[in-house]
């Protein structure tokens, strides 16, 4: 992973984060809402709201490897191998009582007064929040989206924004509070600010060497995810910018002697980041760019029309869109990172967010004439991951680019 | 010149001796077991002394196989993914799309007209597909993996395993035998299941080369194979070799390794 200077910034910033969320939950300092990552967290923020996301929770018992521990637990209380790990780890830490929020001071998971999830993504993150709401008898509410857009419409923004507004009475109640126009603009606002910066931050990868990796992109869109309509996340991203702009000026790389650039689609996995990044850099491969990472960028956000605009940003998404929108979309990041190949990765009990089960790497790569790698594994159930395999993988698919430059020089003469 | 290749494989090493034509002088297969190293070692003195030279006769060797980061004197490495593939391209001309099924990994391997690989794919993180899953079947039915294509053989029914994994074969086998079906018929089943695994893997199309220690042991998997195909499938020199084999062409043609051997990439051997 490149060592970054903003990262004792990033630490600062999230450990902050963590234990405002803390605090508003165990000393009822403010009231507390969950939300999936891409439900209407700049609503919540306008309400007051301390805003919690157990899937940044769910990825960080991922990156602790601690996942496989706690998941037999939510597997026994009926949540199958087969879903989404998130849920299971999360669920399952609940369950044992234990949560890396501890090393903050706190007694775990804060818990929530109120759970808002938006189905834009899959339908377990809904299933994972009602089984809180069972638990504390407090409630779920959401945002039901449509699936697989070629294009979003007029009428699917509408659809949603009417969604969004018929939570605000809930939302209002309980936290005791009106909503305010101008509160919610500014998030919005915020919001728009911090996905600019963050879709910069990334475009510095575009030139090469770059001097970050998809790698280094989980990590620091830590912010991205958890501050989204808060000020600290623009405020980090600012220095992260400058750090990185700065690097790339001097042409520092972040894989030493960067000789492939690749794109990864789907899923990280948590408990093999750091090995994963080593290896692809053993190879001086930089993976620059993702599908996961671009996920948090929201460029129709708009603090003139609130509403419309964080319904319209929700649908955008990669994930909510079809096959056909997906693929152009890759496309269009291939040609704007200049990469020699894509890596997809098969997320086992992900399949919402693996692009691999519907043919399209073969047919990406006979439309872009770049080749592609399928790497089977999971976001955080490592016994779905096999580092001999991966390795294998990983070194045959760069042999196979190396091999396909020489022929192509020797061709030239 | 002579050149050598050594297959760091997860149940076999092989070793191969080559001359500059990649003439075949030598080759030797012996159990992986736990030490990798070791074996590498005892593969690659057996191929020199059926080649009948010495390594300072050897002017380079490189290395391939699960374990190819375990064989210290090796001038440099390549995976078993592209060695399948150089080997079986140095027999069969392209465009061709290699199946290599190993005692735990099985993959397929496509190339272009010229010999480039254009992609390919591994088992899943499973032994379903795999010479494993033979060895457990013959474990069922009581009989040496070895004699496993000879009892089928003689099947006279066709049966179908349909259980996705190993053990979940290894029980409904013994419903099957409960329920009076003959063991040639189960171990014909046994190479039928398996060939299905393999060939939902990805397209087998233009020329299909067959390599890997099961094929080399398991002609009934071949015909299988071409079954399912419709077509010819072509079993090149050496099939259980093959992976060593184009480790030795690469020693050759002295191939740029992208890994850790790069670093060491010399084609040069004391």
């Amino acid at each position: 992973m490149t060592t970054l200077a903003s990262t004792a910034a990033l630490k600062a910033t999230m450990d902050a984060y963590y234990r405002d969320v803390g605090d508003a939950a165990e000393h009822k300092t403010a009231p507390v809402a969950w939300c999936t990552s891409v439900g209407p967290a700049e609503l919540l923020r306008a309400l007051g709201y301390r805003v919690f996301f157990p899937e940044n929770h769910a990825a960080m018992l991922g990156a602790a490897r601690t996942a496989n521990r706690y998941m037999p637990l939510a597997h026994a209380h009926g949540y199958s191998q087969e879903i989404c790990s998130y849920l299971t780890s999360d669920i399952g830490a609940y369950l044992a009582g234990e949560s890396p929020m501890q090393a903050y001071g706190l007694s775990g998971t804060p818990r929530a007064d109120v759970l808002v999830f938006n189905t834009n993504q899959c339908r377990d993150v809904r299933d994972w929040f009602e089984w809180y709401g069972r638990r504390w008898n407090v409630p779920v509410v959401g945002i039901r989206s449509p699936r697989a857009l070629e294009e979003v419409t007029d009428d699917d923004v509408d659809a949603i924004t009417r969604q969004i507004e018929r939570l605000v009475p809930t939302l209002e109640s309980v936290a005791g509070t009106r909503l305010d126009a101008g509160r919610l603009a500014e998030a919005v606002r915020r919001s728009r600010e911090c996905s600019d910066l963050w879709e910069r931050v990334l475009h510095t990868a575009a030139q090469s060497p770059a001097p970050l990796t998809f790698f280094d992109g989980t990590v620091h869109m830590g912010p991205a995810v958890v501050l989204r309509g808060a000020e600290e996340a623009v405020a980090y991203y600012r220095t992260l910018l400058g750090e990185l702009e700065q690097r790339a000026g001097e042409g520092n790389a972040a894989v030493s002697g960067e000789s492939f650039r690749l794109y990864w689609d789907g899923m990280p996995i948590w408990g093999r980041l750091r090995a994963l990044s080593n290896l692809f850099a053993e190879f001086r491969t930089a993976v620059v760019a993702s599908t996961y990472c671009n996920s948090w960028i929201f460029s129709t956000l708009d603090p003139a029309d609130p509403m419309h605009s964080m319904a319209r940003a929700s649908l955008e998404l990669f994930i909510v869109r079809s096959e056909q929108a997906k693929e152009d979309y890759i496309a269009r990041m291939i040609e704007e990172y200049h990469v020699d190949g894509i890596v997809f990765h098969d997320c086992r009990t992900c399949p919402n967010n693996t692009n691999t089960r519907y043919g399209m790497p073969r047919r990406l790569s006979d439309r872009l004439g770049l080749p592609s790698l399928v790497l089977d594994g999971d976001v955080n159930d490592l016994r779905c991951v096999s580092d001999e395999q991966a390795r294998t993988n990983v070194e045959g698919f760069v042999e196979q680019i190396a091999d396909a430059r020489v022929a192509v020089r020797g061709a030239q003469g | 010149m002579r050149y050598a290749g050594v297959d760091s494989g997860s149940w076999n090493t092989k070793a191969v001796v080559i001359d500059t034509d990649a003439r075949v002088l030598g080759t030797r297969v012996v159990r992986s077991g736990a030490d990798l190293a070791g074996a590498a070692t005892r593969a690659y003195d057996g191929a020199l002394e059926h080649a009948g030279c010495a390594r300072a006769d050897i002017a380079a060797v490189w290395a391939t196989g699960f374990g190819r980061h375990s064989v210290a004197f090796a001038d440099g490495s390549r995976t078993e993914l592209d060695c399948h593939a150089r080997g079986a391209a140095h027999y069969v001309p392209g465009p061709l799309t290699v199946v290599d099924v190993g005692g735990q990994d099985a993959k397929v391997i496509r190339m272009d007209a010229g010999g480039q690989r254009l992609s390919h794919r591994m088992n899943r993180k499973c032994a379903a597909g795999t010479g494993s899953f033979l060895d457990e079947i013959a474990l069922r039915l009581g009989v040496a993996i070895e004699t496993l294509d000879m009892l089928a053989a003689g099947s006279n029914e066709e049966l179908e395993l349909s259980s996705f994994c190993t053990v979940f074969a290894g029980t409904e086998l013994l419903t099957l035998i409960r329920n009076g079906k003959q063991p040639a018929d189960l171990a014909m089943a046994a190479y039928r299941s398996l060939v299905k695994r393999i060939v939902a893997m990805d397209v087998l199309d233009g020329r299909v080369a067959a390599t890997g220690g099961v094929i080399a042991h398991h002609p009934a998997m071949v015909r299988l194979l071409a079954e399912q195909v419709r077509g010819e499938i072509i079993v090149p020199p050496h099939p259980q070799e093959m992976g060593a084999f184009g480790a030795a062409l690469a020693a050759r043609d002295g191939a740029a390794a992208v890994g850790p051997a790069a670093a060491t990439g010399g084609t040069a051997h004391g």
